[in-house]
């Protein structure tokens, strides 16, 4: 789709030196090996690309989120200062409270952002094992994965969640 | 300024609408003399002028020049109204007070922000944006080896999805245009284009996504396509001029002209090209928009065309009787503003108003417009087009479409997202401006 115009930049600078590498663009920034991006590198899709190694059981998200997250979303999640995390009505008017258990698409999603965000005062502190322990213990208090299943890169994109296919690209062609 | 109109000036000027708005052209046949007289909402007709006098200041020398400019004490209590003052686990929002200034800038201090865990104090010589993921070389930039790369700058408004919100409530909401629509600003932001950066790492031909993220506490994310990368977008380094504010995203943000507010990343630390986009929590969730239907539009992108009247506006009364310049803004994320009427009787007729210069794609444009305030009582309203052809949709047509809530929601709430109908002002005989629906 699109021509890899650096490469030509590149060997230019190296044959003509930095006159011709400055036409072409200052080439001023650094390479650097995916392992040294992969402390930033965060970001789940939503087919499960990204998913670290680990997993977690309701049982164990259970005991994490009375420790670190109900003193915000509640009691087993039922909405405090911050909002539910689990339950949620239908969406029956423009300005229905949107959950977990009722709007979002994906489950990666949830894993995604818990583990970027979460707990709010102190983010990125939670092990991986944690997240996907927390993130099995909110799907199944939702009831959208049985007690005892376990969440990891492999289970966790199967999840399908209620409100899938309730989304409509609103401009299509700006994609 | 000190000459008042001549009374038969200003019974010349044409009527171009109902209820008496006049001809958009009335400031330069009619000269000065009528502008002046147009200006501000405090001018009282004939009113004999007191005899000049010296003031203090006049008769001493004044202050000491200082390194970074204040503005007058007088203006300090011009300032964005906060949604989060004392800093709880929640959303921050700080807006903008649009009836309270002019122009189509924003000044740094009053552009709205809006920060979901607080604002970061970033050490711009540590901060790092890393661009990796489907390019065929990964790298990283500071923002020093930035600031050596061709800049381009570019007027751009940034509009939160969620600005107008108050606006679905299916009441009018007695709010100002603040409180209103003070979620969008506009300012001049210079940086370098994302398209040099992308030359330069490669892009492999499979990457229809990027992921931005932001060195926020909540690593902000949210994906745009590979496409606006390519066209307009822009890793902003400059706000007006200067380093970008600490709640615009300072030491860098991703500028995407005329798309949500949200996606233009702040405090940019990372680009991941990939496949599909990361459905991350805010495209998904907090700015996906419920329809009556039930369904949800996602990756809304765009802001549509939009205008609304600033002066008069609710707070600022009309002080008696005669001409009043009615002036407003008008975007579109689609481009140019090419048209806004006017209508001072509730729409049912409506006069061109007068674009000030320079028209900008995807910047605030300012519209004016003379009136002659018989003292009755008149509901003023804006209409804008862009230079797509979209047209602000009326009340009526936006809510057959988009609904409005089943409650009256709290101001400062969210019921929904993407406003861009109108908004109506209703001014009663003492000149107070109240917020209808017309
Ligand atoms: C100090 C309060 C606080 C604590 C503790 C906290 N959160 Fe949150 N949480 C928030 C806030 C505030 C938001 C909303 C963020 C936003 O919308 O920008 C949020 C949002 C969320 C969401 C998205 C909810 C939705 O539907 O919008 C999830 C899921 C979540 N938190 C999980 C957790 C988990 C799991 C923990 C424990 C590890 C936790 N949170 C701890 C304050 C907290």
């Amino acid at each position: 789709m699109f021509m890899p115009k650096p490469l030509h930049a590149f060997a230019l600078a190296v044959t003509l030196g930095s006159g011709a590498a400055v036409a072409e663009g200052p080439n001023l920034g650094r390479p650097i090996d995916p392992a040294d991006i992969a402390p930033w590198d965060i970001s789940i899709l939503p087919d499960g690309t990204g998913l670290p190694p680990g997993g977690g059981t309701p049982a164990q998200g259970e005991r994490i989120f009375a420790q670190k997250c109900a003193m915000c979303h509640g009691e087993r999640g039922k909405g405090g200062v911050a909002a539910a995390v689990v339950g949620g009505g239908p969406i029956d008017r423009i300005e229905a409270p949107k959950t977990i258990a009722n709007f979002w698409g994906y489950s990666t999603t949830v894993f995604d952002f818990i583990r970027r965000a979460m707990p709010w005062q102190q983010p990125r502190t939670l092990t991986d094992n944690e997240v996907y322990a927390l993130t099995a213990f909110i799907l199944a208090e939702n009831k959208l994965i049985g007690q005892n299943d376990s969440m990891n890169a492999d289970t966790l994109p199967k999840v399908r969640m209620p409100n899938r296919d309730g989304f409509i690209i609103r401009f299509p062609d700006e994609i | 300024m000190e000459t008042t109109p001549d009374k038969q000036d200003l019974e010349r000027l044409e009527a171009v609408a109902g209820n008496g708005l006049l001809d958009r052209r009335a400031f330069l046949r009619s000269g000065t003399a009528v502008a002046g007289a147009m200006m501000g909402y405090t001018f009282v007709r004939s009113a004999a002028a007191e005899r000049l006098a010296e003031e203090p200041w006049s008769l001493a020398p004044g202050g000491i020049s200082r390194p970074y400019e204040q503005r007058s004490h007088f203006e300090e209590k011009i300032v964005r109204t906060l949604s989060n003052p004392n800093g709880e686990p929640r959303t921050s929002h700080a807006r903008t007070p649009h009836h309270l200034v002019n122009g189509t800038i924003t000044p740094n201090g009053l552009h709205f922000t809006i920060v979901h865990s607080g604002t970061p104090d970033i050490d711009p010589d540590k901060h790092r944006l890393v661009i990796h993921g489907l390019v065929k070389r990964p790298l990283v930039f500071t923002l020093d080896s930035l600031s050596r790369y061709p800049m381009v700058s570019r007027f751009s408004f940034v509009e939160c999805g969620g600005n107008s919100a108050p606006m679905f409530s299916k009441e009018p909401i007695q709010a100002s245009v603040q409180a209103l629509h003070g979620l969008a600003s506009c300012a001049e932001w210079t940086g370098v284009k994302l398209s040099t950066l992308l030359d330069e790492t490669g892009i492999d031909a499979k990457a229809k996504w990027i992921v931005a993220e932001g060195a926020d506490s909540l690593a902000l994310s949210r994906s745009f396509p590979v496409k606006k990368a390519l066209d307009d977008a822009m890793i902003a380094l400059y706000q007006n001029g200067e380093r970008l504010m600490p709640g615009n995203g300072y030491p860098m943000r991703l500028l995407l002209p005329g798309y949500e507010g949200n996606m233009n990343v702040k405090f940019l630390r990372r680009l991941k090209l990939v496949e599909q986009p990361a459905m991350s929590y805010y495209e998904t969730r907090t700015y996906s928009q419920i329809l009556p239907n039930g369904k949800a539009f996602r990756f809304y992108f765009l802001q549509e065309v939009k205008s609304f009247i600033t002066h008069p506006s609710p707070g600022l009364a009309l002080r008696g009787p005669g001409f009043y310049e009615i002036s407003g803004i008008a975007y579109s994320g689609n481009g140019r503003i090419s048209k806004v009427t006017v209508s001072a009787d509730g729409g049912k007729s409506w006069g061109e108003a007068a674009l000030q210069a320079p028209l900008l794609p995807k910047a605030f444009t300012r519209f004016r417009m003379p009136w002659r305030w018989d003292g009755g009582p008149a509901v003023l309203q804006s209409r804008a087009w862009d230079e797509a052809g979209n047209v602000q949709p009326t009340r009526a047509q936006f809510v057959a479409e988009r609904g409005e809530t089943k409650e009256v929601p709290r101001v400062l709430g969210f019921p929904n997202q993407h406003y861009n109908s109108l908004t109506s002002w209703a001014v009663d005989a003492k000149g107070e401006v109240k917020h209808v629906y017309a």
